[in-house]
């Protein structure tokens, strides 16, 4: 290799270094890009259509109950079988009418969910629930920040979390 | 009980393969699966002479998930989500393959506007797919700082795609005849203006990067693949066209609405690592064009085909092709008219493009045997499936 030869190598070597440094000291001028959390959290407008787990909707005329009529439609059509509708068997004729027995919806006579459990670990947010309901009673909730220890703590009983979010509403009404 | 006797241990199936011969200077060596400069969880065994590989040979199967096997278990929409999960990276164009195999079964008839809306936004998941592509691949050569400016610009596409889509990685996005949802009033100005700043980043790319003297000698005829090997193995995508044949599904087949976009389909006739780079930088470009001229002429009307509740195909038998980001996606349904598939095949293009890699690293150095995986834009959970 010639004395030329290497002086260029060393001159291309030393400009792609200049300028590689160039970019990142600009880059260092600008505002960081990045939100620091839990300090700091993403803008709620950023999380309008973010998918966190399904939850209920309630009726216009009372919040706390929901559309669902237990057609179990949704429970059907989940690929990874995640949502549980429990409502009360009808009592066979002739038989004494006992304490009440849930089954799986759907249960003839009932309109109404009496559990409406979805198990969030196995869900994978697709949609076919909210998709496949024939009254819009399904939609995602937009909570990134859902956290535990425990994995009993993502099976959530939509009708408990509908009747306290249509409470705490109430509440910031008045 | 039998003494421990460590020259029994055989190895796996493998492995087995690749036993120490008569002479002592042959170093066996199983690159992964926890190697971290390896992609996923790919293994690869390797016959060393010094820092020479004289025979490589990929394992594979370690994030094997019967995809195909619970396709045969789920009804035609339940297997949709599954999509998102084969290939995490392009999603958009897997979940179109598989939607458009059952539409090609069922005759159905996509409206213009979920066409225009998927065009948009399988282009949007291709660039998000090769700027991650571009940050890990540059990790992989040891450059750290590109990534960081990789998925600044990816960040934009996730919030674009999210407010479509709701999600950011998995998407799940097609029905069968139509998209899930329509898209927000916004959609068509945060895209035009997403390929406003991303070709106005490309010069810093071009500086930071592409002309760096340090890249083009880990690039520059690596792993050069002539285009009949590449032929005879069935890669596909930017390796291809890094060797010179611009085959581009969305051209030589096309599908959706593609026919009616004007693009250019990049093609370099070197075959070494460094043309695939450029092909993948340059199909940026491509796919902001494409961008640009489905929002702008996005139709207003239906986002989806009238379909029965219940998916039900007739008998017999589709095949879609898509251009994927890595290479040509083939989905191929077999229905026998109850309302699960009886048999999905997937072709996943990064099978065919890892099948090179045997050639190419046969001679060649460890190093930069490294830097010719990473060219090959290896995703392992679309190679298992």
């Amino acid at each position: 290799m010639s004395v030329s030869q290497l002086i260029e190598e060393a001159y291309t070597g030393l400009k792609s270094l200049v300028i590689g440094l160039g970019v990142t000291g600009k880059a260092l001028t600008q505002p960081g890009v990045t939100v620091l959390y839990p300090m700091e959290e993403v803008e709620r407008d950023n999380l309008v259509t973010y998918r966190g787990h399904v939850e209920l909707i309630g009726k216009d005329e009372d919040p706390a109950v929901p559309r669902c009529v237990a057609c179990g439609a949704c429970v059907k059509a989940c690929p990874s079988n995640c949502i549980t509708i429990l409502c009360p068997v009808a009592a066979k004729e002739g038989e004494e009418a006992g304490p009440v027995k849930m089954g799986p919806a759907p249960q003839k006579g009932s309109k109404t969910p009496g559990e409406f459990i979805v198990d969030f670990s196995l869900c994978s947010l697709c949609g076919q629930c909210a998709k496949t309901c024939p009254v819009d009673s399904l939609q995602f909730s937009d909570n990134p920040y859902m956290v535990s220890f425990d994995r009993k703590d993502f099976r959530i009983d939509l009708l408990a979390r509908l009747r306290r979010m249509a409470r705490d509403e109430a509440v910031a009404g008045e | 009980m039998q003494a421990f006797d460590p020259t029994a241990l055989r190895g796996d199936l493998a492995s087995a393969r690749f036993e120490p011969g008569p002479t002592d200077d042959k170093l066996i060596l199983s690159m992964g699966p926890q190697h971290p400069s390896t992609h996923g969880v790919l293994r690869i065994m390797l016959e060393l002479d010094g820092e020479y590989i004289l025979r490589a040979e990929p394992v594979l199967g370690y994030i094997h998930r019967m995809h195909e096997w619970m396709a045969e278990q789920k009804t035609y929409m339940q297997f949709m989500p599954n999509m998102g999960r084969v290939d995490y990276l392009h999603a958009m164009a897997w979940n179109w393959a598989y939607a458009g195999a059952v539409e090609r079964l069922m005759g159905v008839e996509v409206p213009k506007r979920a066409e225009y809306i998927r065009v948009a936004v399988t282009e949007l998941n291709r660039i998000s797919s090769h700027l991650l592509w571009w940050g890990a691949y540059l990790l992989d050569l040891g450059a750290f700082t590109p990534i960081m400016y990789a998925f600044d610009d990816r960040e934009i596409i996730l919030d674009i795609l999210q407010a479509v889509t709701g999600s950011r990685l998995t998407y799940s996005y097609f029905t069968i005849g139509g998209v899930y949802g329509d898209v927000p009033a916004d959609f068509a100005s945060r895209c035009l203006a997403f390929t406003r700043h991303l070709r106005s980043r490309l010069p810093m790319y071009r500086d930071l990067v592409t002309d760096n003297v340090i890249l083009r000698g880990r690039c520059e005829d690596i792993g050069v693949m002539d285009v009949e090997l590449a032929r005879r193995y069935g890669a596909t995508g930017p390796c291809i066209r890094g060797s010179g044949a611009p085959v581009d599904t969305r051209r030589a087949e096309p599908y959706g609405v593609y026919n009616r976009f004007d693009f250019r389909i990049p093609a370099y006739t070197e075959g070494d690592a460094m043309a695939r780079y450029m092909v993948r930088m340059d199909e940026l470009v491509t796919s902001c064009d494409i961008i640009d001229q489905a929002v702008q002429g996005l139709p207003e009307g239906p986002i989806q085909a009238k379909v029965g509740k219940t998916v039900k195909p007739p008998k017999g038998e589709a095949c879609y092709a898509v251009e994927g980001a890595r290479g040509k996606i083939i989905i191929h349904v077999r229905s026998d008219g109850g309302p699960k598939p009886y048999r999905v095949k997937l072709r996943a293009p990064g099978f065919s493009n890892l099948s090179v890699f045997c050639d190419l690293a046969r001679g060649t150095l460890l190093a930069d045997a490294v830097s010719i995986l990473g060219s090959l834009d290896l995703v392992i959970p679309e190679i298992d499936r």
